[in-house]
């Protein structure tokens, strides 16, 4: 390592030297780098599954502009919408074909267990709207009080999820509808529910009686090719009757639930502190690494600097530090969140995975705060004086 | 000043503190040391050899007179030029001030590694010649914990010669040393002063390199008070 250095710096590898020379010191700092790493890898990790689990429902459907209440601020919240506004949407000629999307949450009575199934009802005679994981089953959810749900619920044991296939149906009930599951799809839990179901509108009507077919969650439009849905849906906007609608391309509302969830919702702010305060937490031991280390060889620096070493020097000694400390405190890091990130994932069913782009985000945040409190950590060297080492 | 002075020093005031605690350490300084040349200063302590030794040696302002260092006036020379003159001195401090994370071969090499990139074999070969020159040639890899006080006193001695200095400043560099090994370093100087012409300025209270001294400079109370060539 120290021949690497000195070939990489062309000079003694002195912060090598002086990390080091003490192996305990060395490796608790490494620890304190590696814990402030840990803590950023599942606070982003955990920011990433929110942000996965929160766009993964807008791939069961395909639609080019969604029609909102005021107050849907994302899929699974707000008041209806009249279906009445789907029509009129549709008197647009570029609007060629529209569907209500319906919203529930089913339980699922297992035995002692109740998982809690966030229910979509869509139109299948309709698999236009269907995303491409769900057009399969369109003719499936034609039939009556059909269902299909996600395999990887939370709490759905995966041989039993595996078990429901055409073939071997599994019915439950349900708000005193008998509902009979026909086959499984990849969802994947999310932070709303334990997992995912989709019937059809008629048997979420079934499943929940109060609700009117009149007045679905959402409504969705797919719009002629080649038409752009921004310019359509301004041009929506103008049309229907009730201006409090909100009336968005269907890429706009999943990235506006998205910044919603991250920005406005408590746990995506909490898991965004969590990522500064593991950036704060590093900077800090970092810091205090090496203005320690500064502190302690301050009478060996003044030497250096009464032998015609400049500041550059003492700067580059203390940058090549934070160096060592990023690269090598991030390795262990790594590993270690690596294996709590797959265990949360298998714990929570959350699409929590250490993904290429985390690790190179993290590394290189690591380096950089690392050289930032190296930078901040050499303001002490000004107090190495060389008229003071007589 | 000529050729022949490495040091000229004239009307050299220094004082310390502000106001009413300020004192004056240096009462009106003028000197001048021949290249080449073995000096010791010597006084009791308070008296300001130490003062004067960092100013000459570059490390501390020159509040008034002047002080002309290798052709280079001090209170006028900018930072970089300072740093460019401080590589061209040796020092060696009575606490030898090593690396405590650095071999004894490493402490010597951050001597020559200040000069800029040379080869690297080079410049170990030469740490190593020094270390052997100064007794040490079986302690190279040793770090200055697992040395005594005098083989440390030793390594610094190296590092400030190794580096070819034109002037060393020194002070009390054979106090923690025996007598062969202080003579050894004295004579050592000496040699460098009269085949490099290397000049030596010490603090110094050993009076057997008193005897081997070109000129010896008194000073008491920040006056010199005495001036005695050989």
């Amino acid at each position: 390592m120290s021949r690497f250095l000195q070939a990489l710096f062309g000079r003694l590898p002195i912060g090598w030297f002086q990390l080091t020379h003490s192996r305990t010191r060395f490796a608790a700092a490494l620890s304190g780098v590696a814990f402030a790493n840990v803590l950023v890898f599942v606070q982003l990790g955990i920011m990433l599954s929110m942000a996965t689990a929160t766009l993964k429902p807008y791939s069961f459907f395909q639609a080019d502009i969604m029609i909102s209440a005021t107050d849907a601020n994302a899929l699974t919240e707000g008041g209806n919408v009249a279906r009445q506004w789907m029509f009129q949407a549709m008197a647009d000629p570029e609007v060629v074909a529209g569907t209500g999307l319906f919203i529930g949450n089913i339980a699922w009575q297992r035995g002692g267990k109740t998982l809690g199934l966030t229910t979509y009802g869509v139109d299948p005679a309709q698999p236009a709207f269907l995303g491409a994981a769900m057009a399969p089953y369109a003719r499936t959810l034609q039939l009556p009080n059909a269902g299909i749900v996600d395999r990887f619920s939370r709490g759905l044991p995966q041989e039993i999820a595996a078990a429901i296939r055409p073939q071997s149906p599994s019915s439950f009930e349900a708000s005193g509808t008998q509902l009979t599951l026909y086959d499984t799809f990849a969802g994947g839990g999310g932070f709303g529910g334990d997992g995912y179901m989709l019937v059809s509108d008629q048997t979420f009507l079934a499943l929940f009686p109060a609700r009117r077919s009149g007045a679905p969650d959402h409504i969705l439009l797919r719009i002629a090719a080649g038409a752009d849905p921004v310019v359509v849906s301004a041009r929506l906007r103008d049309l229907v009757s009730d201006k409090s609608l909100r009336i968005r391309s269907y890429g706009d509302a999943a990235q506006e639930e998205l910044t919603y969830q991250q920005t406005k919702r408590p746990t995506g702010i909490i898991f965004g502190f969590g990522v500064i305060i593991g950036i704060l937490v590093g900077l800090v031991i970092v810091y205090q690494v090496l203005s320690t280390d500064v502190a302690e060889h301050l009478s060996e620096y003044a030497t250096f600097k009464a032998m015609g070493y400049g500041q550059g020097f003492f700067l580059s000694i203390v940058l090549e530090e934070a160096l060592i400390l990023g690269v090598l405190g991030f390795i262990p890091g790594f590993a270690v969140a690596n294996l709590l990130l797959i265990g949360m994932a298998k714990a929570t069913t959350l699409p929590i995975e250490m993904t290429f782009g985390m690790a190179v985000y993290v590394f290189v945040g690591t380096v950089v705060a690392c050289s930032l409190s190296g930078a901040i950590a050499t303001r002490r060297l000004v107090a190495a004086d060389p008229a003071d080492l007589f | 000043m000529g050729d022949d002075h490495a040091l000229d020093i004239a009307d050299l005031n220094h004082w310390f503190g502000a106001g009413e605690a300020q004192k004056q350490a240096l009462f009106d300084i003028d000197l001048e040391i021949d290249r080449g040349s073995l000096t010791v200063l010597v006084g009791p302590s308070g008296s300001g050899k130490t003062t004067l030794l960092t100013l000459v040696g570059c490390l501390r302002e020159v509040q008034e007179g002047s002080v002309m260092l290798l052709g280079h006036q001090l209170h006028v020379a900018k930072p970089a030029q300072q740093i460019a003159l401080r590589r061209r001195l040796g020092f060696i401090f009575q606490a030898h001030n090593l690396h405590g994370s650095l071999t004894a071969l490493q402490n010597v090499l951050m001597g020559l590694q200040v000069h800029g990139a040379t080869d690297q074999d080079t410049q170990m070969s030469a740490a190593r010649h020094m270390l052997t020159l100064l007794g040490l040639g079986d302690r190279i890899d040793y770090f200055p914990a697992n040395l005594s006080g005098g083989q440390k006193q030793r390594v610094a001695v190296a590092r400030a010669l190794v580096g070819n200095p034109d002037i060393v400043f020194a002070d009390e560099p054979t106090a923690a040393l025996d007598r062969e090994s202080g003579m050894t370093v004295v004579k050592m100087l000496k040699q460098l002063g009269q085949v490099r012409g290397t000049t030596t300025v010490m603090v110094t209270h050993d009076n057997r390199i008193l005897e081997m001294a070109d000129r010896i400079i008194t000073l008491e109370d920040g006056r010199i008070v005495n001036d005695t060539s050989k």
